[in-house]
């Protein structure tokens, strides 16, 4: 394990995992897979108590890294419990550790929400002209629309809020504008925040 | 796509298609896919109307698990079955795995860089505008919906309020307003 495999080196626990504890993980990944209602973010505060608290097979800076990290990198945030399984396999030995934790969260979490999600899908694609399932269509649209501006609105209140904050409440105004409004290939705008924001304009 | 005019609506072509395209726009979608899929899916490759996409995500945002993930998994499948679940939900994850892994490797040397944290914090800023035009953009999707606008301009203020003012948890919200929406939606719809 060299110190730059690490996120947070000098706190890092060193752990030695029987397969029990591999199983453990699975299952608690396993068990808050369907909790997991408006993405897999909304259940890491329990996260956060098992792998931090009680087992300590994270630290805090390494829980929070896995999820900045998977926020700054492109793809779906998901990835955030895969860095979390990797931490805990480098933390019990080395890379090859790591991807078992990969694979043993990334599984977990995945397996109950993709095959209820796909059986699901299917039925609801084979009933598309019940009434039932036509009016849950129907009826969800309106409020999956405004949840995403919802959501947006909570991102950008984030990223600060006192009078300040100007210039990213501008740029956020500013792509919604642009994306909403034109056809402009999206990597450019994210391109000029991240230009803006290295050069601490925003 | 170069599908001559009158076929009635592009679609992909092999499980190696979906692949492909679904870790391109993976591979795009710094701070939220969605938009990403949206923009390609809908507006340029037209596999889907914008009415068809709503109520897809309806289903991926309302089942547990990533949204994204859910919908790649429902598109591909449309296509191509189970296999086709796979190959999106494969496309989706396995070329972002690998690059998160390796930005956790370099994270420690650079987390601490104004330059990089003023650079994300640029990219944030961005991607809360991509989510919010993606929202504005689908509004149009209501149109013909059988609630009406009046109803339908009710029902997104409601969540509107609970979500981003209230921070009302998603969970409580999304059961309460849709069992309403629902069931007014099926009142309105012919028996």
């Amino acid at each position: 394990m060299t110190p730059t495999s690490q996120l947070a080196p000098e706190l890092a626990p060193q752990l030695l995992l029987a397969w029990q504890d591999w199983a453990s993980l699975f299952i608690h990944y396993l068990s808050l897979s369907l909790l997991a209602i408006g993405g897999a973010i909304s259940t890491a505060s329990d996260m956060h108590r098992f792998l931090v608290d009680e087992q300590h097979w994270l630290t805090d800076a390494q829980f929070n890294a896995s999820i900045a990290i998977a926020q700054a990198a492109p793809g779906p945030n998901v990835l955030f419990i895969a860095l979390m399984g990797w931490n805990v396999g480098l933390n019990a030995g080395s890379m090859l550790t790591g991807l078992l934790g990969v694979f043993t969260a990334m599984l977990g979490m995945l397996i109950p929400s993709t095959t209820l999600t796909y059986l699901a899908a299917q039925w609801g694609h084979r009933n598309r002209e019940l009434r039932a399932v036509r009016a849950f269509k129907q009826g969800m649209a309106p409020i999956v629309v405004a949840l995403l501006i919802a959501i947006g609105w909570v991102l950008t209140a984030a990223n600060g809020s006192g009078m300040n904050n100007w210039p990213v409440w501008l740029l956020t105004a500013m792509t919604t504008l642009i994306v909403w409004r034109s056809k402009i290939h999206l990597l450019w705008l994210l391109g000029a925040g991240a230009l803006l924001g290295w050069f601490g304009m925003v | 796509m170069t599908l001559p005019t009158h076929e009635p609506r592009a679609q992909p072509q092999s499980l190696t298609d979906l692949f492909i395209s679904f870790s391109l726009l993976a591979l795009q979608g710094f701070g939220g896919v969605l938009t990403v899929v949206q923009r390609e899916l809908v507006e340029k490759k037209r596999w889907m109307t914008r009415e068809e996409f709503v109520e897809e995500w309806a289903v991926a945002q309302i089942m547990p698990g990533p949204n994204v993930v859910n919908l790649s998994l429902m598109i591909g499948a449309r296509y191509f079955g189970f296999k086709g679940a796979m190959a999106a939900l494969a496309g989706m994850l396995t070329a972002p795995l690998v690059i998160v892994l390796l930005l956790a490797l370099v994270y420690a040397q650079f987390a601490g860089h104004p330059g990089v944290q003023g650079a994300l914090r640029g990219m944030s800023a961005v991607a809360a505008g991509l989510i919010t035009a993606t929202g504005l953009k689908l509004v149009g999707a209501l149109q013909k919906n059988v609630l009406a606008w009046p109803l339908c301009i009710a029902l997104g203020v409601l969540c509107f309020l609970a979500i981003a003012l209230l921070r009302w948890p998603l969970a409580y919200v999304l059961l309460g307003l849709g069992v309403a929406a629902c069931t007014l939606a099926y009142k309105r719809l012919e028996p």
